[in-house]
């Protein structure tokens, strides 16, 4: 039996299994549910099941994310399409004696809202059906396929233009074209062996995309990884992930071991001559890790600290063999555009962001949670149609996207299309996809401080704009919300973030002054307020002198 | 290997593909200033003194890393730039406590002589006055990280040349301080050969020998590419 | 009309005051030009208004540097740091990472044999830190050196009252 047919095998046997059940009871089992308890709502529920003799017709399943996560505990009835929101182990006895009849009210959340009909789902498409712990279920689901079609189907540099084709960029936050990316390290000379990284080292305040995406659907990723590993000739891969997301680790590991026995990870998949291992690497907490070559050095067994770029690690990336560093994201993507092609992918999006794009809302937000939109969409339909606007009857002041690299978006560009090129226009950057949406009541001195402070503590200390320049940078913000700051530390603050942002390193360094820069942009009189004797007159330079 | 053509601050240059920039503009008498850069050691483009503008990019680039390129055209010492080195320098005088007139390598300092010849006559940036520790633990040499600006030359020459590796950095950012072996006392170090060689790299007074006073402590590095000169000749 | 120059004694050795009288004969050439109207060089008590120049040595360490400072400031037309201890806070800083109180416990009860009390009384109170001029008040011309040469302070000063700016980055340095 191939693979192939191996897979089918399991779908229609799954499929069988699953007919028998009448109802599905899906129970959101990533941490932010089980910060809540899910997990013994999960068990309550099977045991009210049990109790009233529906085992064999109802089935309870512990599946991934399914994005509105301040609604948690989040249960959701496959058949019905009902969404129950914080459910309580009291209610569980409630929901199953209901099954048959009318839903239990109270906890009903309509499913028929811009929260959940303005999101286009493509790496999100598992999240919330699948249970993660199983493979089965996501073969079940379609897995995999776009692996064994590649590998019998499709060369290698067939692979690597369909990525090309389908326009993808880099989800990480810097937006460089994936099949560009993928097609140097495919062309890379190496004597030796070539490298496949994953980058899940997300660490963005508010941003929790790649952990749900990994605790809800990791077979996704590995599928992504292993069809990157067939593109570009390489037969490891290293999933590097901070080990401040325990859950994530422990459903990758599973999803390794599962995927090895199921024999899509390993050697000679497919029965091709193409193997592909991975393994997981943990980083210890340093957000510098995220940038690729610091991570990289982490990898090897260095200290976790970048190194000037040229050489790309494309070209001499892990113990200076061509690598591949994609993020969760987008190695999330690769598996539906290998199944539905390249220009489909094209299909969505705007003309040079394509696609779709995850996002964690968070802050004063109605709806905080996880969500996919297309690119193009606007933020005034992120904030206030999906997110459902600002509670409390505060009123819009800015959203902040790309963490510490990225800015403070005002009201007045509410209307931009979210793309790499338009963020980047008012200074923010995409990022990886945290978006923190702020009310009237936030202080943009304070806030900058608190990137700052940030940067300040994850710089990693090689360079020295970024190791000095930083922790300068948070005194003189300090001084500034302490209301003893005068007019010459503001015109020291911007030429700090000239420097820093010119002469650092890496893009830790390079965009730790964002923040403080589109405030300033945006909300300039917040400094001024911020520093005693009122406004300066006249630029803050001539202040000064 | 080839030759490759380049215009450094308006003059016309040549130099092999593996050269820096760094390397051919000295050649041709354009002198880039580094901290962290010392020739015979592994470049790590840390200090930041030496980015350069090469016209079409955007980015800065540190020369001690950048390879030439044919048509390159390289420009070493722009006002901004110049501007960008003061900060540099200012930012490294603010991190510790750098007093010069009672330093040992008063005179002698690299980071005391690059701010006379950027025309850094004071630090417009406040100075932090961290509280350092000063090891003299070891019987031959004294560390005083009141002096210390983390080139890492020490590191990088006792790993690269002397092979002990007794050198490190730990601490991240603001709080990264050089140590030996596992963060321990310099004397207690059983990597540490007492060969001298980090004494000498130092390009503070953050590594000096024991009974130096003010201004005494000058470093010789004449070793280090005759060491590896007679490295390379060897293999 | 001759220009009006003081100078200021606040947290220094008086190295820099030394320098300053190194001048020697050149001293006859500044008197030409100037009338020093304040210092611990002249017999006044009070500083005076309308002072066209102030070179000051010293860190500023005490409530009475500070007091002093903003005077000087506020009565001065050029401010200018004399010495490494005004533009750098120098020797004066090495206590600044220690403690105000820890150093004074060290000085008068730890190492003191006899009258062991942190004297409280006449002598003006220490600041957190001793800090450099400029972190205080706007300063206008820099003169490092510890202490700066006579040469530098006459090309300085000589530059400052006929307009022919000196190059003091070519002069002087850190620590020099």
């Amino acid at each position: 039996m191939t693979l192939l047919e191996d897979l089918q095998h399991i779908t229609e046997e799954e499929e069988e299994k699953d007919s028998k059940f009448k109802y599905h009871i899906n129970i959101c089992v990533a941490a932010g549910c089980l910060s809540s308890q899910s997990d013994v709502i999960k068990k309550t529920l099977q045991d009210e099941v049990n109790k009233c003799g529906l085992a064999e017709v109802c089935k309870v399943k512990g599946v991934g994310c399914m994005g509105p996560c301040s609604g948690g505990p989040v249960v959701a009835l496959a058949e019905s399409g009902v969404l129950y929101e914080h459910v309580k182990v009291e209610d569980c006895a409630e929901i199953v004696k209901s099954l048959e009849g009318k839903p239990v009210e109270r906890l009903v959340q309509s499913t028929d809202t811009p929260f959940f009909k303005r999101q286009v789902k493509i790496v999100l498409e598992n999240c919330g059906k699948i249970d993660p712990e199983s493979i089965t279920d996501y073969i079940a689901a379609g897995g995999y396929r776009a692996l064994t079609h590649a590998l019998a189907e499709m060369t290698p540099v067939e692979v690597v233009e369909e990525v090309k084709k389908s326009g993808l960029r880099g989800r990480g936050g810097a937006g460089y074209p994936t099949g560009l990316k993928w097609s140097t390290v495919a062309k890379a000379q190496s004597s030796g062996r070539k490298f496949v990284v994953c980058n899940a080292d997300e660490g963005d305040p508010g941003a929790f995309m790649d952990r749900s995406v990994l605790e809800s659907d990791p077979h996704r990723v590995l599928e992504g990884m292993a069809i990157a590993g067939y593109a570009v000739a390489a037969d490891m891969g290293y999933v590097y992930v901070r080990a401040e997301y325990p859950l994530a680790i422990k459903r990758l590991k599973t999803a390794i071991k599962q995927a090895e026995q199921q024999g899509v990870l390993g050697n000679d998949i497919c029965g091709t001559n193409f193997s592909f291992h991975v393994e997981i690497r943990l980083g210890a907490g340093a957000f510098v890790c995220g940038e690729e070559t610091a991570l990289l050095a982490s990898i090897e067994g260095n200290r976790g600290q970048p190194r000037p770029r040229p050489p790309f690690p494309a070209i001499k990336g892990l113990w200076d063999r061509p690598t591949l560093i994609n993020n969760v994201e987008t190695f999330g993507n690769i598996a539906p555009i290998i199944r539905n092609g390249g220009e489909w992918f094209a299909g969505i999006g705007t003309e040079k962001s394509k696609g779709t794009k995850v996002f964690a809302l968070a802050g004063k937000v109605q709806n905080t949670g996880l969500i996919e939109v297309p690119m193009g969409v606007t933020l005034r339909e992120i904030v206030f149609d999906i997110g459902g606007g600002i509670p409390d009857g505060r009123s819009y002041k800015a959203v902040q996207t790309g963490g510490p690299s990225g800015g403070c978006i005002p009201a007045e560009h509410l209307d931009l299309p979210v793309d790499y090129e338009s963020l980047a226009r008012v200074g923010s950057i995409m990022g990886s996809g945290g978006m923190i949406v702020m009310d009237d009541t936030s202080n943009m001195v304070d806030v900058a401080k608190f990137f700052m402070e940030f940067c300040m503590t994850e710089s990693c200390g090689k360079c020295v704009p970024c190791r000095v320049g930083t922790a300068q940078m948070y005194d003189l913000l300090t001084k500034m919300t302490e209301k003893r700051a005068t007019p010459r530390d503001l015109a020291l603050l911007e030429e700090l973030c000239e420097v820093v942002k010119n002469t650092s390193l890496c893009g830790l360094g390079q965009t730790a002054p964002n923040p403080v820069l589109s405030t300033l942009e945006y909300f300039r009189h917040e400094y001024y307020e911020a520093i005693t004797g009122g406004i300066p007159a006249g630029p803050a330079v001539e202040a000064v002198s | 290997m080839s030759v490759k053509t380049l215009v450094i601050d308006g003059k016309d240059v040549s130099g092999n593909d593996n050269q820096t920039v760094m390397e051919v503009a000295r050649e041709n008498g354009i002198r880039i200033p580094a901290l962290c850069h010392l020739d015979g050691l592994t470049p790590v483009g840390a200090c930041r003194m030496c980015v350069i503008e090469v016209k079409g990019l955007n980015k800065l680039l540190p020369a001690c890393v950048t390879r030439i390129e044919e048509g390159m055209e390289v420009s070493t010492n722009s006002d901004r730039l110049q501007r960008y080195r003061r900060t540099i320098l200012e930012l490294l005088f603010s991190e510790r406590n750098h007093i010069c007139s009672v330093c040992v390598s008063n005179g002698h300092c690299d980071l005391q002589g690059l701010a006379a010849r950027h025309g850094v006559t004071h630090v417009s940036v406040p100075y932090r006055y961290p509280s350092c520790p000063v090891d003299a633990t070891h019987s031959r040499f004294i560390l005083d990280h009141n002096r210390c600006i983390l080139c890492t030359r020490c590191v990088r020459v006792c790993d690269e040349v002397e092979g002990a590796h007794t050198w490190d950095v730990m601490g991240r950012g603001i709080e990264a301080r050089v140590i030996t072996d596992l963060n321990q006392q310099w004397g207690t170090s059983g990597s540490c050969t007492s060969c001298s060689k980090c004494v000498h790299v130092c390009p503070t007074g953050a590594l000096s020998e024991k009974g130096k006073s003010v201004a005494e402590m000058a470093k010789h590095r004449e070793f280090l590419p005759y060491l590896k000169q007679m490295r390379e000749d060897h293999r | 009309m001759k220009a009006r120059v003081a100078t200021v004694w606040l947290d220094g050795c008086s190295g820099c005051h030394m320098s300053f009288l190194d001048m020697d004969e050149r001293l006859v050439e500044l008197a030409e030009k100037a009338d020093i109207v304040y210092g611990p060089l002249a017999d006044t008590k009070e500083f005076p208004e309308n002072v066209d120049v102030t070179l000051v040595e010293g860190a500023v360490s005490s409530e009475e540097d500070l007091h002093k400072i903003l005077i000087i400031r506020k009565n001065s037309r050029i401010v200018v740091s004399l010495g490494d201890c005004a533009v750098t806070s120098n020797v004066p800083s090495m206590r600044n990472s220690v403690g105000t109180d820890a150093i004074l416990f060290r000085a008068y009860r730890e190492n003191a044999t006899h009258a062991l009390q942190i004297p409280d009384k006449v002598i003006p109170k220490l600041l957190p830190r001793a800090v450099p001029v400029h972190e205080v008040v706007k300063v206008d011309v820099f003169i490092p050196g510890c202490p700066p040469s006579a040469d530098t302070i006459f090309e300085a000063v000589m530059g400052l009252l006929t307009g022919q700016k000196a190059d003091l980055a070519s002069l002087t340095r850190f620590g020099a």
